[in-house]
């Protein structure tokens, strides 16, 4: 086990173009680091650069102290679990597992017993005789992560490894691989395309878009304080609300003009923050979550505003309503008792305690 | 109700009657059924005259008149002739031991040669790869002049382990390019997560892709077989004695003296030579066409 470091790493394929420009990540022993971005945004290179499966252009990686820049994938200790499994389709499931330990000449003896160590905390010691055909998709990876697990290696990676199960399966196998870290505890760094995924997982979330770090946090802090408009896009679902707004300042107090002719009220405790701003264009973030129906609430600073609900989805335990309000699309979480209409006009509370101000001009949160 | 209006209305436009798809079906079936029975007449009728003329005594072969395809007193005599003949023997040995010889020089040259072109990425590896298959394109009647320069210069002339050295300029091309083919289907994750397990490109070869690839493997074999088994042009110019001869040449040079046919025999001959092919091809019919169609369904 290990911690992983990442400086000043890039990648740049023939043409100049750059997948990666010049990240830093500093992955701590034990921890469960989660890459999370829209596809191309150089997730994907960044874990095959610390497998050693693409060469860097430039900065290093260190894996337990040690640079691994120039040493091949067999020698960095690493295992993987890629999306489409990669079982060697010719090996039962126990030989699959006991691939990379035959290689390194293990004794016969402790492969056994490993393998079925791995196979038990898998739950797939029934299938070890199996060939990977007469797998489903959910068993095959438990497979790859057996033979991972099996290498007991300073770091685990894995690739968009639950994009090829059905949803109900991903949900199980998310849990499994949550279960799995904490009974082996390796280093673990995961790639997905899927926040809720990365939010679930992970100790710590790293964002990334067009090959930077957008930020790094845990889960929690990313809802709650993204640091950018990227951030606060792409975490949640489903995703925040943004409204172009004019903040104005009168007797000392801040509001926001929203379209429509609507304002809202800046709760004092954030007047200070964003003073600066008065007079100027800004982006209203707000939440689903905190664009609620008006009932009686604990939260403090509630912003009512009126808008016309032009799609109803009913979920269950909550009922979403979508709104247009000149342009900008907005989603608000109702009580499924709400009696929500399509075109009937609907009053709304806006949380403002958990607003988000948005600098348009560096799509910076403020 | 729209639908019936509009096919009223419009009766040769898009609603129009196609016939039904059991009629059209039963169309497609009868049409498949007799341009297969006329094309294996085709094929089949020549072996059958063979095997037919093959149990016919000599005197029965002479005799026009009669319905040629009909045996009056069959038998075997062409056969036994031909078993109980050590030239024959030679012959059939002499293929064996060329052929077994150019399959496993083959195969090893062009999967080596197909994973360093498929697998490894290197500077020009595009272009070797194309090159391979050019060279397959050359036909071997522009070759064996040249061929005979080389084999005559190493001393092989007239010596059956002088194809040895010529046939693979025609079997490792086509094999390389089926191998290239194979492996190019195989998923990159699979060599990726074999590098991570440890492997060496050896080992990888040996362990992964040589098992994995094996219908393609098997096709790429049945090919260099036929090839060297059923070669003819270049035996006729490099092979003159007897002793040295394979099956294909011996055969028509030794049972046919001036202008004396021994018909029988001849006949006997080529279905004998005809037959290791035919067996090989029965049993591994479906690798041959797994490997020759791999990589055709997926994306």
């Amino acid at each position: 086990m290990a911690q992983v470091s990442l400086r000043k790493v890039v990648k740049a394929y023939e043409g100049g173009v750059q997948a990666v420009k010049g990240i830093d990540l500093e992955i701590a022993d034990h921890e469960f680091v989660v890459l999370v971005g829209p596809s191309g945004c150089g997730k994907s290179t960044t874990l095959r650069m610390i497998a050693g499966l693409e060469e860097i252009t430039g900065g290093d990686i260190a894996i337990g102290g040690t640079v691994v820049n120039d040493i091949p994938p067999r020698d960095r200790d690493i295992a993987m679990v890629f999306q489409n499994y990669a079982l060697y389709p010719h090996m039962s499931v126990y030989d699959n597992m006991a691939f990379g330990l035959t290689l390194r000449k293990f004794p016969k003896a402790e492969i056994d017993k490993r393998v079925k160590e791995a196979a038990r905390i898998l739950d797939i010691t029934p299938l070890l005789e199996r060939k990977p055909k007469a797998l489903s998709g959910g068993q095959r990876q438990r497979v790859a992560m057996g033979r991972a697990i099996v290498r007991d290696p300073k770091v685990f990676l894995f690739d968009e490894p639950l994009s090829n199960l059905d949803a109900k399966l991903r949900v199980q196998m998310r849990t499994e691989i949550k279960k799995v870290h904490q009974t082996v505890k390796t280093t673990t760094i995961y790639v997905t395309h899927d926040q809720v995924e990365a939010m679930t997982l992970a100790d710590r979330v790293v964002v990334m878009n067009h090959g930077v770090i957008e930020q790094v946090g845990p889960p929690q802090v990313l809802y709650h304080t993204p640091a950018t408009r990227f951030v606060a896009g792409f975490i949640g679902s489903p995703a925040m609300n943004f409204i172009p707004a004019r903040l104005e300042e009168a007797s000392g107090a801040l509001r926001l003009h929203l379209p429509g002719g609507m304002s809202v009220d800046i709760p004092e405790a954030r007047t200070a923050r964003y003073r600066s701003y008065a007079g100027k264009d800004v982006v209203f973030g707000i939440r689903p979550e905190h664009l609620t129906d008006d009932k009686p609430t604990d939260k403090t600073n509630p912003a009512p505003m009126i808008l016309t609900p032009e799609v109803i989805e009913p979920m269950g335990m909550e009922t979403l309503a979508h709104f247009k309000l000149e342009g900008a699309e907005l989603t608000a979480r109702l009580d499924p008792a709400t009696p929500a209409e399509v075109g009937q006009p609907l009053r709304l509370i806006a949380h403002m305690d958990q607003m988000h101000l948005i600098d348009p001009t560096t799509d910076k949160v403020i | 109700m729209s639908t019936t209006t509009t096919a009223q209305t419009h009766p040769r436009g898009i609603f129009h009657k196609a016939g039904s798809l059991r009629a059209e079906r039963r169309w497609a079936l009868w049409s498949a059924y007799i341009s297969l029975v006329i094309a294996a007449i085709i094929m089949l009728a020549p072996p059958a005259y063979m095997l037919l003329t093959s149990i016919k005594t000599s005197a029965e072969i002479a005799d026009l008149s009669g319905n040629p395809w009909w045996v009056r007193s069959p038998t075997f005599e062409n056969y036994w002739a031909l078993i109980n003949n050590a030239m024959f023997r030679g012959f059939f040995w002499n293929s064996v031991k060329v052929t077994i010889a150019v399959v496993t020089l083959s195969m090893v040259i062009s999967v080596l040669a197909a994973f360093a072109l498929g697998r490894m990425r290197f500077w020009g590896s595009q272009f070797l790869a194309t090159g391979v298959f050019l060279t397959y394109l050359v036909p071997d009647t522009l070759l064996f002049i040249p061929l005979y320069q080389i084999v005559g210069g190493l001393g092989l002339l007239d010596n059956a382990w002088g194809l040895v050295l010529v046939y693979p300029t025609l079997t490792v091309p086509f094999c390389t390019w089926i191998m290239i083919g194979y492996f190019a289907s195989i998923p990159k994750e699979l060599d990726e997560a074999a590098l991570i397990d440890g492997a060496n490109w050896l080992q990888m070869l040996t362990r992964i892709f040589i098992p994995v690839a094996l219908p393609g493997i098997i096709a790429a074999t049945i090919f260099a077989f036929t090839v060297s088994w059923a070669a003819f042009v270049y035996p006729t110019a490099f092979i003159t004695s007897p002793s040295e001869m394979p099956m294909t040449i011996g055969v028509v040079s030794q049972l046919i003296r001036g202008d004396t046919f021994a018909w029988g025999q001849l006949m006997a001959g080529a279905l004998l030579a005809a037959l290791p092919p035919v067996v090989v091809y029965a049993f591994l019919m479906d690798y041959y066409i797994a490997g020759l169609t791999a990589g055709a369904t997926k994306g």
